[in-house]
Order: structure tokens, then sequence, then C-alpha cells
């Protein structure tokens, strides 16, 4: 049972206030732990194990051998401060161990002891800590309180990136059997049954033919949602969200629009039926790699020349930058790469595989290919929300900021009215929504609330401002976060909005047949 | 007995330095990046990457962008450590090469700036409350180390000259195995023995992060993921 945690939203004010130092102000945040079965599906031992000990040493020299940025990382620090005040969860909790170096800390404390010499030696002077059972609570507790946005890497003079340190103290975690309920359930489920929320091959085609119903009546128009339709030219990938959620349902019709008009033959899959790979939040290179895989079987099964990524920030950045590594899906493998081979012959060399659906919307929109009334969002004044894993972990557009430009673009191609928000709370130094990395889970309510802060008061500022009631983003889990907090802060709900519910908004269908 | 002991203790300290670096760059090099990190967004090309870098060890750019009083002190201490080390260039070398004889004028007061800017980064681990939170004892120790050799190092700059033409045969002396007295002056041997320490630390501290920083993922790497298959030798065999 969720524990029942009373707590205050923090306030906003004009300028974002770094906190003073509330030392333990977030000890009792810890989500639920894993039940035997949701380990034991992703290969992870049930509970944890009589050895734990041994076993997390082990796994650290493990990723220390297969990774080079665990133990760069963990040596490199100097402790100058940077990163300090730079990590929403420290702004919004004010607890010290929420700044990112002292979250790395939980584990490089570790490290230092049992594999560096000044550790061994003189722990004291360097802050080196045995591996304790109650160090095993306080990661499951900090290391699930990082969101894994890489925010603090932006300002690392070594680039040091708390994201990896996170992810990789959860996969000791896991290797231990002390995982997380919410993450490793849903793994479960997606490699299962196909997508994250167990929705089954006949109940997601059941779904989508009620969406073609809901089309046909609002535009007259067979627009249609194909499942499993082999020889077409799009596999699109998107986030199961989408196929249930508020608001992000609209944002799959907004595609299925597009695709009509532009007339390009699309399908999805019910095997692969999820953009999401939280194979990425739980650090494990092995799961991740089964995730993205399914992918890649889907794309050979059904021939497709293209494979299309839904709004989906973090499935993004598993997609652009880790799917031609994990699973071949992806352009330039050498010729001898027989694995990746297979996939790459079959995809057209044309277009960047994959594809954002931002990008396709907006190289349409520059061939003038879809007719678009602006007006129709007249109603609306529009600001976008960078999505940390989109802004920090990818690109678009082959081009260096496209991640910035394109959805911007497609947002003004379509909306009169376009506001921006703080442009320091803005593009590579945007701040996570505070559901990112894994954490969207009730029982993280008091984590996911107060880490909201640093957005919410950017956010608040133009919707007392400049009148906006439309906030536009191209995350799942940022528009299913952004629909839970808003209230806290005073705002509406519903002015979450897919981008491509802005764009299906706008898009003028002549019934000419 | 004084030269004696000074040289065996260089010796081993050069030994420990370069062959402790070397053994910490040799597993960096060795270990792969297994995904494609580099914090967004990147240059797209390896000059790019490059450029980046360069801006990132010249300039401390993320530093600069994240806090300025961080960057001033960091930025100061470094550019005159650099000048400073390049003017001692002249203690090693027979007949000094150009660079060394440019920076003399103004490397003396290099010194002074180094010294100015440890003392600004030092404050702010007492001052600043959250990076007083952060700070373990050897973040103290490291700056009060360098701190002693910066100021030994003015004082014979400034205050009480050394036989500096004894110290040089001692040094160019050392590096061809021919021992020439060393100067029994307190100041020296305080500068000399804090330099020694600084050099025996250095592998096993945080003082990696300077070779390190060439090997970060984050920052190393290039945005070319879709047009470029990258895979990690021990990642390439889960698929055979």
């Amino acid at each position: 049972m969720a524990k029942k945690v009373d707590f205050d939203t923090p306030a906003l004010s004009e300028y974002l206030q770094i906190p003073v130092l509330q030392e333990g102000s977030m000890a009792h945040s810890s989500p639920f732990v894993a039940k035997p079965d949701h380990q034991e599906a992703l290969n992870f031992p049930g509970e944890l194990v009589e050895n734990w000990h041994d076993q997390a040493i082990a796994k650290m020299e493990d990723l220390s051998k297969t990774s080079r940025s665990f133990s760069l990382f963990l040596d490199i620090c100097v402790h100058c401060g940077s990163c300090t005040d730079k990590c929403h969860y420290f702004l919004g909790t004010a607890d010290p161990k929420n700044m990112p170096v002292a979250r790395q800390e939980l584990l490089r404390s570790v490290y230092r002891r049992y594999f560096t010499f000044a550790g061994k030696y003189f722990p004291n002077l360097v802050g080196a800590k045995d591996l304790t059972r109650e160090t095993l609570d306080e990661w499951h507790s900090y290391f699930h309180q990082c969101s894994e946005c890489r925010r603090c890497s932006v300002f690392c003079p070594y680039g040091i990136d708390t994201a990896e340190i996170t992810m990789a103290a959860r996969d000791i975690l896991d290797a231990v059997g002390y995982g997380q309920k919410y993450d490793n359930e849903i793994l479960g489920k997606v490699l299962k049954i196909g997508n994250n929320l167990g929705l089954p091959g006949p109940a997601l085609k059941a779904t989508l033919e009620d969406l073609e119903e809901d089309l046909e009546d609002d535009t007259d128009l067979p627009i249609r949602m194909p499942l499993n339709e082999k020889g077409a030219d799009v596999l699109l990938i998107t986030p199961s969200a989408d196929f249930f959620a508020e608001p992000h349902i609209d944002g799959l019709l907004g595609y299925a629009k597009v695709f009509h008009q532009a007339g390009i033959s699309w399908t999805m899959s019910d095997y692969a039926s999820e953009g999401a790979n939280f194979g990425m939040f739980i650090g494990n290179y092995p799961t991740m790699k089964k995730v993205a895989e399914r992918i890649r079987t889907a794309a050979l099964e059904l021939g497709v020349k293209r494979v299309i990524v839904g709004e989906c920030g973090h499935a993004w950045r598993v997609a652009y930058s880790f799917w031609n590594t994990l699973a071949g899906t992806g352009h330039g493998a050498a010729a001898d790469d027989k694995y990746a081979q297979m996939l790459q012959k079959q995809l057209d060399p044309r277009y960047p595989a994959p594809q954002h659906i931002i990008e396709f919307t907006y190289d349409l929109l520059q061939r003038n290919a879809l007719k678009i009334d602006k007006s129709a969002n007249d109603h609306r004044t529009v600001t976008f929300h960078d999505s940390c894993n989109v802004a920090r972990g990818t690109g678009m557009g082959g081009i260096e900021r496209g991640q910035f430009i394109l959805p911007r673009e497609v947002i003004k191609a379509v909306v009169n009215n376009y506001v921006e928000m703080d442009s320091s709370t803005m593009f590579e130094e945007t701040y996570c929504c505070g559901g990112g990395g894994g954490l969207l889970t009730d029982d993280l309510m008091e984590l996911r609330v107060k880490g909201a802060m640093p957005r919410m008061n950017a956010l608040k500022k133009v919707f007392d401002d400049e009148g906006v009631d439309t906030l536009a983003a191209i995350c799942a889990i940022c528009k299913s976060q952004f629909s839970k907090v808003l209230p806290f802060y005073d705002m509406p709900m519903d002015m979450i909005t897919s981008v491509h519910q802005l764009v299906g908004d706008a898009l003028v269908f002549e019934n000419n047949d | 007995m004084l030269t004696g002991l000074f040289a065996i203790l260089f010796y081993v300290a050069t030994v420990i330095l370069v062959v402790g670096v070397a053994k910490r760059i040799a597993a960096y090099w060795r270990t792969p990046a297994p995904l494609k990190i580099p914090t967004m967004p990147a240059p797209r090309t390896q000059g790019g990457m490059l450029y980046r870098m360069g801006r990132e060890v010249v300039l401390f750019e993320s530093l600069f962008r994240s806090n300025k009083w961080i960057w001033i002190f960091g930025w100061v201490f470094h550019m005159a450590l650099f000048l400073v080390l390049l003017r001692h260039g002249r203690y090693f070398q027979e007949s000094p090469w150009f660079l060394t004889e440019i920076v003399q004028p103004f490397g003396k007061y290099g010194g002074i700036a180094m010294v100015a800017g440890l003392g600004g980064l030092w404050a702010r681990r007492f001052l600043v409350e959250r990076i007083r939170y952060i700070s373990t004892p050897s973040d103290h120790l490291m700056l009060l180390l360098l701190i002693g050799i910066g100021m030994s190092g003015v004082m014979m700059t400034f205050v009480a000259h050394t036989d500096i033409v004894a110290l040089k045969h001692f040094m160019t002396g050392l590096m061809v195995f021919d021992w020439k007295p060393l100067p029994a002056d307190p100041v020296l041997i305080a500068h000399l023995s804090l330099v020694i320490i600084l050099m025996v630390v250095f592998p096993i501290s945080k003082l990696m992060h300077a070779p390190g920083i060439f090997f970060s993922p984050t920052r190393n790497q290039i945005d070319d993921s879709r047009e470029k298959r990258h895979i990690a030798p021990w990642a390439a065999e889960m698929e055979k």
C-alpha cells in the first residue's frame, strides 16, 4: 500500500531560489520494491540475495570493465560544486543528497573504498565508505530521486553525467535482487505482451478500430489506424500511452491524419506496440537490447522501408542514440556486420533511421505537402516544453540543435499564438517534468510534485503574464506527469497537449472522393 | 645527503606519476563506452568535437555557463598554473626554448594569480553551504597542498631568492643522472617536498580529471548515432 505522506507543494516565485539545505528531507521517499516475479522475468534474483555484499561489489567490478563512464566519472569529479544547484529534485526538495554530486557520492564512496588505493588505505580522508545493508536502502531511495535527465551533465566541466551513475546504481540493485517495482513490472509486460500496458493484440486492434470510427465521425474520411500490415512503407513505433491516455491519444490521431494526407502507407505492430524502453531507466544493457530487438523483429517481419517514432522522450533517446547499437536499427553498419546488415539492407537509405514523427511532419510542411489552417488553433496560446531526453539525448533533422528547432517550427506552422518560456529553463538547460527516468508512479507522488517546481515556475510566469493556456510536449511521460501535477500549482490539468494534436486540429481535409 | 635524498625522491615520484597516470589512462582507453551518450546538442563532425573539447579544456565553457564564481577562480588558477609550469621550463633546459622565454616576465606574477585563484576556491568550500556539504578532508588538503606550493614559490620569486643557478644545475643534473648539490634553502626544500607529494598523489586522486576529461564520452563523442553503427566488442559478442 502506498505510504500516505502529507507534503506541501513548493511555492513558486519570480526568480528560482536556491534552497537552504534540509538534510534528510526526502530520506523517506523510496519506491515500492519489485516483487519476485517482476525480478525473475528480467533474469534478476527474485529478492535480496544472501551474499548481496559480494554480489554488489562483483557487479561494480563488472561495470568498471564494460562501461568507461562508470569508473571515469567516479574517478574524476573534483567536487567543484558546479552541478549543486542544477537538479530539479534538489531545487524542489532542498535535500542535499539530491545535489547531483552528492547523489553520485552515494556510489562513489563505495567505489573508492573497494576499488581505489586512497579509499582502501585512507577511507576517512577521501570519504570512502563500506557497503552496508543501509547503503542499499539509501541507494534505493536516492537513485530513485533522479530522473536521468542529464541537466547536470550540461554544466559539469568534465561532462560527468549523473544519469550514468544512477543507471549503474539501479543495475547493481537489480543484480542483488533489490529492484524497483514500477520499472521492472512494466518491463515484464513489454517483453511478454508487447507493450507497457499489457494490452494484448486483439484489444489493441479493437481500440484502433474505435479510433478509426472517431476519425471518420470527425472528418468524414476513412482515415486508417493500420495494424500488422505487411508491405507498408512505414512502421510507427509509439508509446502505448498513445493508445489510451489523455492527451496522448489526440496526438496519435494527429499522426494518423498526417499519414493520411501525405498518402504514405504505414502500420503499427502488435508485437512491438511500444516505443518506451524502460531498460534504459534501469541501466541494464541486455534488457534494453531485448526490448529494442522487438522493434527490429517487427520491422523485418513487416518488410517496412522506414521506422518512425511517435512522441516519447526517452523512447526517442533510445531510438536515436541506441537503436543502431542495440539492434542495428539505423544506417552505416560495417560490411561484415551480418546482424545489422540484415535490417539496414531493407531500410530506405534516403530517410534517417529511425525518424521522429516531428521530423516526418516537418519535412512534409517544408514541401507544402500538408494543407494547414492555422486559425483552427486561434483559441489557444501555446508554449512548448523541451523534454529532457529529447533535448539532451537526441537530435533531429540531421542538424545541430535540430531537436529544438524542428518541434518549434512544426508548432509555429500550425499555431498563430506561440510564446517561449524563460530561456534559462529551456533548450539544453530545460528542466525535467519531474516524472521521467522511471519515476512516473504514484508511490513517488511527493517527489514528482516537488521535482516539477522549476518547470512550473517558468510555466506559471507565461500562464499569468502572457495568457498561455496550452502546454505542448512531445513526451508521453511529460504529458502524464503534467496532467497530474499541474493542479498542485493551480493550473488546469488539461492544458497539456500533444504537438500532433495541434497539427491534427489545423489540418484541412477537402473531401473530394 | 640532502642532494641524494631529493634526487632519489624525485626519481621515485616521477616513476609513480608516469606509471600511475599511464595505467589509469590505459584503463580508460581499453574500457569501451558501450552506448552513444554525448551531451546534446553535440557536434556532428570530428573537427567539431575537437573544437568543443578545446573550448572545454582551455575556456572551461561548461563551468562558465554554470557558475561565474567557480569559473573565475578555477580558470585563473589553472591558466596561472599553466604559465608557471611553462616558466619553470627554464630550470630543466640548458637554453630555454622560446615559449619559456616569452612567459618569463609575466610568468612571475602567475604564481600570485595561482594562489589567489586557489584562495577563492578554498573560501567557497567554507562559505557556500552546498559546497561545504560536498567537501571531503582530501578536498581541503589538496587545496592546501597547492597553495603551499604556490606560496613557497612566490616567496622565492619575490621575497627571499634562492640560489637559482645551483638549483638549475641540480635539476639538469638529475635528468642525466649526474647529481649536483641541491641548495639547502628551507623555502626551496619545502617547495620541492610539496611538489613531490603532489606528483605521488596525482594518479590516485581527483587530479586525474586533467587527463580524464579527454576520455569523457559525453564530451568526446560525435552526434552520428543514426549514420554509423557504434558497438562495444563485448556487446557485439551478444549477437553471435
